[in-house]
């Protein structure tokens, strides 16, 4: 900047130079982590429906085409049945359950409550916790002789059940597990939406003379649908997921018959990692993209159907008024 | 007041919340009182809630028998390597995404959104094959591989960005003189405390908490992390219960002991974010 008429072009390729900057800067910054999500996210995404089309070999998972073969033979695979109808029975039950005791609890929980921090703290103590050792101490309290549950249940004159013995109860059992483990989470989720429903709204409904439950079903429970939805379809979707529970739970040598409870991961896991059959494993991951992301598409489709009518009644309010 | 119940369901109210509260905590009550009994008394009947004799003998045990120790460091090595590297991802793109513009920038910003509902569990078998391929099976980067980048962290951090820090500062500082990756260090980074607490609390967690992942990529015991260590010697051996509830409380010490700690902060993390734990 020499003279005052050349100053505003040097301000303009100062400016320019600056943009330059902050252009290598971001690519800098960005190239790295997209380098990462590329290779540990994005690449194996893609190659896992590549490989679902593929016979596999030991060091090789591009073997020999097959195109839909692995997806038929999955369909006539009475295992991978078997685990589908088991991960499905178990998602369903542990959502429903976890969400009924999670509004239940946020429902209690809203109102201040002596302890409610407490409560809190101590409802949300499973979720924070790592599955393993929860897994290995509830495998202890089903435990068929010594258990804990089996002697509460003693005091109620009920025999000593085998619980991950059989496949029926070992199933129950998981899911109880499971439920204890995640209850917290859909509690929290939900208690942050019935303290954000305005006060006056149940004000208003009290005055009109609804009591209690009238308030809950017909105030706090219509504007919980939107949370309701996504707890439901994310403890859906973990659920699916289900593994390490069941590895603990039921193998080994104190642990029910590998099948009893046997999910879709599981699955996948033995294919994959026992009997080397990367193709045919990776169509059954395949499977569980697609009931995840059909999951997944569910909430976004709802939530968004939602959206449109109540913008078009709103709308057509201000058009009437 | 937001008074869902009367006056007289206020007793049933509390015995309801806490016989549940009783039922969360058993499990570690019964986990601790265990790992505190000798082993005459683990099988006794009835349980005894409250041991008898209370012992370390298991404690001793546990570091006698396995390398426990060694487990537990790899672990701490494995989560803390984890929660670093995923706050760096997560600010520098979180940063790049809100405040800088460049060509395919929403496309990126999309893809890396798009994957966080994908679990592992989807890609874990060509994941693993890449490993084959680089030689990072049975290795320390290979365990950690999955567990560098956060896809919510991106997300939270961008949107913190984007809400707490005006352009107008940053340019202040460029007009200053100051170099984009000092501008980053010492104008932007420091203001990110909030998110940084939250988003390593969760990355902790879960790297802690792995298990699928460091269970097919390692095969030997140098490298198993606590959780892995816990199951597969409940697995591969008939173990006595008293050390591996010993075990169990010993996983258990570092997350507990931050969730206790910034119970506030987790609990508000996971409303803010729908960040799973």
């Amino acid at each position: 900047m020499k003279t005052k008429s050349t100053a505003p072009a040097a301000r303009r390729r100062g400016l320019s130079e600056i943009e330059r900057k902050k252009r290598i800067f971001a690519y800098s910054m960005i190239a790295p982590v997209i380098l990462i999500f590329g290779f540990v996210r994005i690449l194996p995404i893609f190659q896992n429906f590549l490989y679902s089309f593929f016979h596999s070999s030991i060091g090789n998972p591009l073997e020999k085409f097959l195109g839909l073969a692995n997806f038929t033979d999955l369909f006539k695979d009475h295992l991978f049945i078997l685990s589908l109808r088991n991960t499905t029975f178990f998602a369903l039950f542990v959502t429903f359950f976890s969400v009924i005791f999670a509004v239940l609890l946020a429902v209690m929980l809203s109102s201040p409550t002596r302890g409610g921090a407490f409560y809190e703290t101590v409802y949300f103590l499973p979720v924070i916790t790592p599955m393993v050792p929860v897994a290995v101490v509830w495998k202890w309290i089903y435990d068929p002789t010594y258990g804990l549950l089996n002697y509460i249940l003693s005091w109620f004159g009920v025999a000593p059940v085998g619980w991950l013995v059989f496949p029926d109860t070992a199933m129950i059992a998981i899911i109880i597990m499971s439920v204890w483990k995640i209850v917290g989470y859909n509690m929290i989720i939900f208690l942050v939406g019935i303290r954000d429903i305005p006060e006056s709204y149940l004000e208003a409904a009290r005055i009109d003379g609804a009591n209690t439950l009238q308030v809950f079903r017909r105030i706090t429970l219509p504007l919980l649908r939107p949370i309701m939805l996504f707890v439901l379809v994310i403890s859906t979707i973990n659920s699916y997921n289900v593994f390490t529970q069941v590895f603990i739970m039921t193998s080994g040598p104190q642990g029910a018959p590998g099948n009893a409870v046997r999910t879709i991961v599981f699955d996948i896991y033995e294919n994959a990692f026992r009997y080397f059959r990367t193709g045919y494993a990776a169509a059954e991951a395949v499977v569980l993209f697609l009931i995840i992301l059909a999951l997944t598409l569910t909430q976004f489709g709802i939530s968004g159907s939602r959206e449109r009518r109540e913008r078009s009644r709103l709308k057509r309010k201000g058009a009437s008024a | 007041m937001r008074n869902y119940t009367g006056k007289a369901p206020l007793l049933a109210k509390h015995l309801t919340l806490l016989a549940g509260a009783a039922v969360m905590i058993l499990p570690f009550v019964w986990m601790l009182s265990t790992s505190l009994k000798p082993p005459h008394e683990v099988l006794s009947w009835p349980p005894q809630l409250i041991p008898r004799t209370f012992t370390l003998e298991n404690y001793r045990t546990v570091f006698a028998t396995a390398p426990f120790v060694r487990f537990f460091f790899n672990s701490l090595l494995m989560a803390s390597v984890s929660t670093v590297a995923i706050l760096l991802t997560s600010a520098t793109a979180g940063y790049v995404f809100a405040k800088f513009d460049f060509p395919f920038k929403n496309f990126l910003f999309i893809l890396t959104l798009s994957t966080a509902m994908v679990p592992l569990e989807v890609y874990m078998i060509p994941l693993y094959m890449s490993m084959v391929r680089m030689g990072w099976v049975n290795t320390f980067i290979g365990l950690v591989a999955p567990y560098l980048i956060m896809s919510y962290g991106i997300f939270f951090m961008r949107q913190n960005i984007m809400a707490s820090i005006p352009d107008e500062l940053l340019d202040a500082a460029r007009i200053d003189g100051a170099s984009e990756w000092k501008i980053f260090r010492i104008v932007v980074f420091p203001m990110l405390s909030g998110p940084i607490g939250a988003i390593s609390i969760f990355a902790f967690q879960q790297t802690w908490a792995a298990f699928i992942w460091p269970l097919i990529i390692t095969s030997s015991r140098e490298l198993w992390t606590m959780e892995l260590g816990l199951g597969m010697f409940q697995y591969r051996f008939t173990v006595d219960l008293g050390p591996i509830n010993a075990g169990s409380i010993l996983s258990l010490i570092p997350v507990l002991a931050v969730f206790l700690v910034m119970r506030k902060k987790i609990i508000q993390g996971i409303t803010l974010t729908g960040m799973k734990a």
